[in-house]
């Protein structure tokens, strides 16, 4: 048996730890182009509710285009993508906003004109501002520094606050699955380790369902309960966050680059 | 000069300022009473004749007024840029909630231009002497009007939804043709074919925009030049029922409300207990314009603070953030669209029936690239600063035509109106170098500020970082 095989039995097996429910998300054989090119060659890949899975891989992998793929922009040539039991590939990406996911992009892509205040409540549009009130309430108790400038246009603001607003924007439209593309992406150790904190805690005290994709390898992974590999369009791993760590081809790819941590606990020296 | 105008109440800070430049308004007119008030004229015999002046006098005391307010917003607005200047410290705004003196600026100049705007044509009167040479100015008003209503309806597409669109004269066109050939053809009223044009126009924008607006950018600027280009040609060629390039003519004037402006006991004069002047037409279609172009302001600024408006400003900012936050943004286009161009018909028609003969002549390019240029040079968004581009672009030629006295410096075959063109090249160039973003460039936030204010102060006590 494949250690692809294997990896859905596990899966599998999970799954029907969870109740027997099917995931949340469910990425089947997703094969994405752009123009002739395939950034995707069949990618497998489930989050079910209440997780959080990460995706890690190298530049170019194809880890941004899995997120917008399951987003709609660009949507895959051939595979199918269903969320809460639903075939979403063909779904136009506002209406899959509709359904309950929402995404912080890559490069946050924050309004710059706009005031913090006006950019989260964009976020809430879908709401019509039904829950403004309440959901701006709970974000900034989540990034207190977004609350600090309410009122400064977005493009003011340094690096980590516009992630942190991208963040908190993707939460004001009350999402079941949250999509986060490199929250890390140029930030000060220090400021990572604060939106991953964040994260932690949406996860544990909401239950929110979050997919990761990360470069940061050592962060996502410590993060995350379980993980997925992509190379080159394929992923070639899986497994939870402890045994990716562990993983000594995980080590040797994504750990002893730049990113890497300080040795974590399970030894490598 | 260096009150800390932005820690005040931006009300009582510009209640200030008017009660200064009142006061300056009150010098000058202290001034002007033995000085210009009275002109001594040689009379018959040897005795003088005092003419009265007092139109003069208004005018001078309302540009010392105008003078003052505009230096004072005009400090105002330098200091508070300088205090609004991030610290190397800490790299980011200043995080009050009040408005900085910009926008203060950009509010109250749009309302004194709506107030100079409200009694043109007495100032215009009161300058002149009466009514009947007072018609240039009220001509010069409607002509400006014009632009003014259509550079704020162009806004939306440009300026809020972030739509380049080249080809803006064809919606204008769509408007005047539908009122002529309604009025000429089926003997429609100017009131009912009013909706109409606007109604044609905008179902035009949503034809049009179907499939361009997948098109972003450069790309959507040659679709809509391209646009503007094809209705002119239709205009011209379609003769069964444009008349082609002879244009529609003897287009029915407009009514006061169905009483019409004719000398005869129905008209309005009569009916009025008024003595017959052909001014009162031009009087009403110089409100009517006005009212048009204040209703197309007022939704506008309207929109602007509920979702579909702020929508449109975020798809102008980042279009792939949008359509991630849930916003369908070929509607949102479209919606900008063709209200954009519903405005422009609406325009249209009231260039119909202020003509009163219309040709594709009227529909170049030209007048495309001149509407949008009185968005771009206003900064795009702000409508005071529309208004204001629009003054310049329309009357800064007419201007010219009255430099006579430069043939004396060029010799007599120098004609000013020909160098127009020249003059707005440099204007642009000028433009580009000292305000790149147009020349009101601040953007107000479309929300109020009490509220905000009690929402920050609310949470960032809890702080946890």
């Amino acid at each position: 048996m494949s250690v692809a095989g294997i990896n859905v039995l596990v899966e599998e097996t999970r799954a029907i730890q969870a109740g027997g429910r099917p995931p949340l998300l469910s990425v089947r054989g997703v094969s994405t182009y752009y123009g002739s090119v395939a950034a995707l060659k069949g990618v497998d890949l489930d989050v079910g509710e209440g997780e959080i899975v990460t995706l890690i891989g190298a530049n170019g992998a194809g880890k941004s285009t899995l997120m917008m793929t399951v987003f709609g922009a660009p949507q895959a040539r051939s595979g199918t993508i269903t969320y809460e039991g639903r075939d979403i590939t063909r779904v136009p990406t506002h209406a899959i906003a509709r359904l309950g996911i929402a995404q912080s992009p890559e490069g946050r892509r924050v309004f710059p004109r706009m005031t913090v205040h006006e950019n989260l409540q964009m976020g809430a549009a879908l709401h019509e501002g039904r829950f403004f009130a309440e959901d701006l309430a709970k974000v900034v108790t989540l990034f207190p520094r977004v609350g600090e400038r309410l009122h400064q246009r977005a493009g003011t603001m340094s690096g980590g606050e516009q992630q942190m607003l991208a963040i908190a924007r993707a939460l004001m439209s009350r999402p079941k699955l949250l999509l986060l593309d490199e929250p890390s992406l140029g930030l000060a150790p220090l400021v990572v380790k604060g939106i991953f904190d964040a994260i932690r805690r949406l996860n544990r005290e909401d239950g929110m369902t979050i997919f990761l994709v990360e470069q940061n390898a050592y962060h996502a992974l410590k993060l995350a309960h379980r993980g997925y590999v992509l190379v080159n369009g394929r992923i070639t791993l899986s497994g939870t966050g402890r045994e990716l760590l562990d993983d000594p081809s995980v080590k040797a790819a994504y750990l002893e680059g730049g990113h890497a941590a300080p040795a974590a606990g399970g030894g490598h020296a | 000069m260096t009150r800390p105008v932005t820690d005040a109440l931006p009300a009582s800070a510009m209640a200030g300022i008017l009660r200064d430049a009142a006061l300056y308004a009150l010098v000058a007119f202290g001034l002007c009473v033995p000085l210009i008030a009275y002109r001594a004229d040689p009379g018959p015999g040897s005795d003088l004749v005092l003419v009265p002046r007092w139109g003069l006098v208004a005018i001078l005391c309302a540009a010392v007024f105008g003078l003052r307010l505009l230096q004072r917003l005009v400090l105002l607005r330098r200091d508070a840029r300088r205090a609004l200047a991030p610290s190397p410290a800490q790299a980011t705004e200043a995080v009050g909630g009040e408005p900085d003196a910009g926008q203060a600026v950009s509010k109250l100049g749009l309302r004194a231009f709506v107030a100079v705007a409200l009694t043109l044509p007495v100032l215009a009167v009161l300058a002149t002497g009466d009514l009947a040479s007072s018609r240039y100015w009220i001509d010069l008003g409607i002509l400006i009007l014009t632009y003014v209503m259509l550079g704020w309806g162009l806004n939306i597409v440009v300026g809020l939804a972030g739509l380049l669109d080249l080809g803006y004269v064809a919606f204008y066109a769509v408007g005047a043709y539908s009122y002529a050939l309604l009025s000429t053809t089926f003997g429609l009223s100017f009131w009912v074919c009013l909706p109409l044009a606007g109604l044609f126009a905008g179902l035009w924008g949503m034809l049009l925009g179907f499939p361009v607006l997948r098109l972003r950018g450069d790309y959507l600027a040659i679709v809509t030049l391209a646009f503007g280009e094809i209705i002119r040609l239709v205009l011209i060629n379609w003769t069964d029922v444009t008349g082609g390039a002879a244009g529609v003519s003897s287009i029915p004037r407009a009514t006061f409300f169905g009483i019409p402006f004719s000398p005869d006991e129905d008209g309005f004069a009569a009916k009025f207990g008024l003595e017959y002047d052909s001014m009162h037409r031009v009087v009403f279609l110089y409100y009517l314009i006005l009212v048009l172009a204040l209703i197309t302001n007022l939704v506008t600024l309207r929109l602007r603070r509920l979702p579909i408006g702020r929508a449109w400003e975020a798809l102008r900012e980042d279009e792939i953030a949008c359509r991630s936050l849930g916003i369908d943004t070929t509607a949102t286009k479209l919606t900008a669209f063709a209200l954009g161009a519903a405005f422009g018909g609406i325009a249209g028609s009231f260039f119909a029936v202020r003509q009163g003969f219309i040709s594709p002549e009227s529909f170049t390019f030209l007048e495309s690239a001149i509407i949008l240029a009185i968005v771009v040079l206003g900064g795009m968004g702000s409508q005071f600063g529309v208004a204001i581009a629009a003054v310049a672009m329309v009357a800064g030629p007419e201007m010219l035509r009255n430099l006579g006295g430069l043939k004396a410096v060029f010799g007599e075959g120098f004609d000013p109106s020909e160098y127009r063109l020249l003059l707005f090249g440099l204007a642009m160039v000028a433009m580009m170098v000292w305000r790149p973003r147009g020349l009101i460039s601040v953007r107000m936030p479309s929300v109020t500020l009490g509220k905000r204010r009690a929402i920050s102060g609310a949470h960032v006590s809890e702080g946890h970082g």
